[in-house]
This record gives structure tokens, sequence and C-alpha cells, in this order.
């Protein structure tokens, strides 16, 4: 009994740790990887891509066919329509294929009466119409105003909504998880998962400071020794935190823009940076003039914990790859949301 | 240079793993044997190899010369010589050098009868240079993966090579190795101050024994590992600093492809308390 009850034991402990084994083994990925070099030879400025994550990153950011073309009405929307504040200057039947497409791209399960009332589609009675108003104003501002970031190919309702009446990507201002007060305060954010920094122990939301806000995100030394940044490791931490989230929005690694041998250095960047530079810059404009003046505009439920409206970041558009839709344009089929057309 | 009197006595014939008599002799203190030659053939080519890739190259600033790995789109062909084929060159010198001289240590053994520790040790240091310059270039695909060969160079390319899994500090097998690389620092400064403590006394006291030793540990920490276990804990941990140094690399890129924190995930996600 006792020899049978050991051999039991010995049997099952055999399962458990082939079991543990083979479940460690399958937390790992596996080669071949694909790879681009970024930098001279042996600097190892390489993006390493999973081909099999990839092939579902790419199958999930294909761009849609677009809508057929249209003859021109002869007729400016404003004038066919009631309560035209946007695209004013649009012929009528360009407007009504463009109504069609921001349909299938926002709402094609909930079709036109998710922004228009149903019985007076002029009406601005829906607080969506009121937003989405808004949201044609902002397409139309990235694609004249910061071509520096989006250049020609630009941005549409589809690179960020997805078919999504909200972006699958926002954010809100996170407070954290309560913690003790006191003496006990000083935990600095540490052994807490961070989701926005691709779960390390970094700072929560480094979205707030820098996305938001327009805290200096440079926390390095231009010199090997002190003096030239007094920057504390906790604001270090925050700066990580940020560089993680664009890693992740992008798909790439730290190198698709820096050398890290001297992360600072503009000379030893890749242009790319350049590029992230004015995004950074591009977001915290959106944020401030196009989202968070519409906090009246949304009804509750739409807000965050501390009553904020949903924001913008890298992954707002991103979503995973280094350029949204992998920099196919879909502004080319719809050129009227790359010009100014509140004018008359 | 002169021999010491006994050690005539351990310069015997035979041993060799290869060549029979052929090289079988000594040269002052060295013994050569048939590995001695590989290694001074591959050494001193592999050395000539970097002078000339530094003669070519645009600087004779130690610190700066580089000998770089071809570009990744060579794969795993040779590359031109001035485009990398140098650096293949001098990594086959290098690992000729290093795989020969473990073979000569090897040889020295047979010769002594005693054990192949030290050239299995030093293997794992050739399998710990082998795992950067050829088992992760396979398995990623190209010989560019491998590192340059120059002083601040390389440096560079562990920076880099790091970033690309955003934190390598969260690597798995990199904690590992660093745990045992400071583990090797603690326990030989341990050993070496205990055996100082005991083997060099003050002017008029005596030489103490390893009785005392062991009864220093006994009296700290209730447990004296003794004089032999100590060096086998000390070649454990130093291996075990070198293996899982090559394993954190082997598996960065080959086995995961995105930031090491997020490898992590499994464990935020155990049932206990998810």
């Amino acid at each position: 009994m006792k020899k049978e009850f050991r051999l039991s034991i010995g049997l099952l402990s055999t399962v458990v740790l082939a079991l543990l084994g083979v479940a460690f083994i399958l937390s790992f990925e596996r080669p071949p990887v694909d790879t681009v070099q970024r930098g001279y030879r042996g600097l190892g400025m390489v993006q390493v891509f999973n081909p099999r994550t990839e092939a579902k990153v790419a199958a999930a950011n294909q761009v849609p066919a677009p809508e057929d073309k249209v003859d021109p009405a002869g007729q400016a929307s404003s004038a066919a329509y009631q309560n035209v504040q946007v695209l004013k200057n649009v012929d009528s039947a360009e407007f009504l294929r463009l109504m069609t497409a921001v349909t299938s791209w926002v709402a094609p399960d909930q079709g036109c009466t998710y922004c228009h009332s149903a019985d007076n589609l002029a009406s601005d009675a829906l607080y969506t119409k009121v937003v989405a108003r808004r949201m044609f104003q902002m397409v139309e501002h990235i694609n004249t105003t910061w071509k520096t970031h989006v250049g020609p190919a630009g941005v549409t309702c589809y690179t960020c909504h997805r078919g999504n009446p909200v972006p699958s990507y926002v954010w809100f201002n996170d407070p954290g998880p309560n913690h003790a007060g006191g003496f006990a305060q000083d935990y600095a954010g540490k052994n807490e998962v961070s989701v926005a920094a691709g779960l390390s122990s970094l700072p929560s939301d480094p979205f707030t400071p820098f996305l938001e806000q327009s805290n200096p995100i440079r926390v390095e030394a231009t010199q090997a020794l002190p003096g030239t940044d007094m920057s504390s490791i906790k604001q270090t931490d925050w700066t990580y935190a940020l560089m993680f989230h664009f890693s992740s929005a992008l798909g790439v690694n730290c190198t698709y823009c820096h050398n890290s041998r001297q992360f600072a250095s503009w000379e030893q960047s890749t242009p790319q940076r350049i590029t992230a530079w004015y995004g950074i810059r591009m977001v915290r404009d959106l944020n401030n003039s196009f989202m968070n003046p519409l906090k009246a505009t949304f009804p509750h439920t739409r807000l965050g914990t501390l009553g904020d409206v949903a924001k913008i970041n890298c992954q707002t558009c991103h979503q995973g790859v280094f350029k949204p839709l992998y920099g196919v344009s879909m502004l080319k089929d719809y050129p009227e949301l790359g010009s100014d057309t509140a004018a008359p | 240079m002169a021999m010491l009197s006994f050690e005539k006595k351990y310069r015997v014939r035979g041993g060799t793993l290869i060549g029979g008599d052929l090289f079988d002799f000594w040269v002052g203190p060295f013994y050569v044997g048939f590995f001695g030659v590989t290694t001074i053939f591959f050494s001193l080519l592999g050395t000539l190899m970097i002078f000339y890739g530094a003669a070519l190259g645009p600087t004779w600033n130690p610190w700066r010369i580089s000998i770089a790995p071809p570009d990744l789109h060579y794969g795993l062909a040779f590359a031109p010589l001035m485009e990398g084929g140098l650096w293949q060159v001098i990594t086959i010198c290098a690992i000729g050098a290093f795989v020969s001289w473990a073979l000569r240590e090897v040889e020295i053994c047979r010769k002594l009868g005693i054990g192949y520790h030290v050239p299995f040790a030093f293997g794992v240091a050739i399998f710990a240079y082998v795992s950067l310059v050829v088992i992760r270039p396979l398995l990623m695909g190209a010989w560019g993966f491998g590192f340059p060969y120059g002083i601040i160079s390389h440096l560079d390319w562990v920076s880099n090579t790091g970033y690309q899994y955003l934190h390598f500090h969260y690597n798995p097998a990199h904690m590992l190795a660093v745990s045992f690389f400071f583990t090797t620092v603690l326990a030989l400064s341990l050993h070496g101050s205990l055996v100082l403590s005991a083997l060099n006394p003050g002017s008029g006291e005596v030489v103490k024994t390893s009785e005392h030793e062991n009864t220093f540990f006994r009296d700290a920490i209730g447990y004296s590992i003794g004089t032999l276990g100590i060096h086998r804990l000390g070649l454990f941990l130093a291996l075990s600093a070198g293996f899982w140094s090559a394993v954190c690399i082997i598996i960065s890129g080959p086995f995961w492809t995105r930031g090491w924190p997020e490898w992590w995930g499994w464990w935020l996600n155990l049932p206990i308390w998810k």
C-alpha cells in the first residue's frame, strides 16, 4: 500500500511538472522571426517581428473599399441641406457619398440614426451629431495643419473608428489604484502593473502628463558627468512608460526612433523620431482643442472615472502598426476631408 | 625559462587527443601540442585580420576600431570581405582559437590524470560567445545579428539589442544570470576573506587550519560548506552565471519578439489572483 501510494505520488508530480514545463515553453514565441535592419550593420538597430502575430495585425489593419464614385450634383451641400456647418462647400452628391462612407466607418450597425434624429436629419438633438461635427473639424484640422505628422496619407474617421462608434483605443485620466496615505504613501506607483507601459511596473498613466499636459519628456543628461539634467528617477520612469506606449502602439521597439547609445541625440536618431516629435504635439493639440472642450456635450456614461472625456494617444490611430493602416491613404478617395470646408 | 626541480615529473608524454607524438613537447614552461599550434594559428590569423580591418577603417583610436558583421540581407551567406566578410573570418578564427585552447587544456588534464573541470568551465565561456555570434544568428536567420568587434561598438550593440525588447531587466534568464554573477562575487569575497583570515596571520601569530575556517562560519551562520565544497559552489555559481547569460540572449529574438515585461503576462494571469 505504502509503495503504491509513493508510486502514485511520484507519477502525479511527474505529470504536473511536465504540464507546467509545457505551459512554460508555451509562454514563449518561436523562430523563424522577421527582422528589419534600420541602422549601420552591427549597431543593433533592428526591428523584430513574429510573422504569426504580424499576420493577425495585418489582417486587422486593412483599408475598406472606397464608396463608388458619384457624378457631381452641381450644388453645394450647404445649399441642398439645412444646418450644414462643416463640409459646406462640398458638392451635395459627394456630401451624400461621404455620409454613406462615414456611416460604415463609425456606426455600421446603428446606421444614420446613430447621429441623426429620424424625424429631422438636420436637427442637432442628438449629442452624437454635435460630436461628429466637431470630429469632422478635427479631421480637417489634422489633414491641413498637422501634415508634419500625418504626411500626405492623412487621416479619415476610419483611421481611429474602424467600424466602432467609440474608437477601440482611447484613454481617460487614471488616478491609479487606491493606496495608503501618510507615512505609507511613498509607493511612487511601484509594484503595480502598468498596462499602458507593457505590463511593467512603470507609471500606469503616462498620458495625462505628456499627451494632455505638456510636461518635459526629456530626462537624459547631455554629458557623462552630472550637472546637465536634474530629473528624478520617477520622472525618468514616466518618460520610460510613455516610450513603452509608443512602442506597443506602433508595434516597434525603441530602436525604431532612437540609437540607444545616446537617446537624446537627433543626429544619431532615425527620421521617424522627428515624425514622432510632431505626433506628440499633435495629440496634445487634439486632446486640448477638440476632445476636452466636448466634456459638456457627452453624456456622463461616456466620461471617465474622473469625469473627463475619452482622449487620443498613439494607439488610437496606429493600432499596433508603424503607420496607421500601413500608410495606405483613404484620404485620396475622400479629398474633401483634407481641406477646410467650413468656409462657404 | 627555468624549470622547478619537480616539474619534470609532470611532463609526461601521451594523452593527446590527436596527432600522437606530433607537437607533444614543451617550449619553456608551455605545453605545445597539436591544439597549441592551432591556437597560435587561429589567434594570429584572427588578430592580423582585425589589424587589417582597422587599417582599412577610419580610425586607429583603439576605443573606436570596429569590425562590424554583415548587413542582415546577406542572411547566412558569406559577405564580401569589406562588408562583414572580415567579421565572419575573424569569428571563425576566434572560435577556432577558443576551442583549440579548450582542447589543449583537455590534453594537459589527460597527461596529469586530473578531471576536466577547467576545460569544462572554459567551455561554458566559449558557449556564451558562440551563443552570441553563431547560435542566435542561426536562429534569427542572419550573421548580421552577431555583435561588432570593437571596444565601444560592441557596447552600442548590447544597448540597442537590449532596447529591442524594451526593458531587458524583465528578461527572466537575464534575471537569473545577474543574480548568479552577484552571488559569485559574494561567494568569492567570503571565500577570499576567510582564507586570508586563516592563512595570513599577523606578525607572531601562527597559520590557522581549515577547522578555524569551518568554525567561523558555523558560529556565524550555523553551517560551513567546507574547503572542497566552497570550490564546487564557486564553480557552480560562476558557470551558472555564464550559462544563463547565454540563455538570456538566445531567447531574445528567436523565442520572444516583444518587450520583456509583456512576457510576464502569464504570471499576472495566474488564476489565483487574476
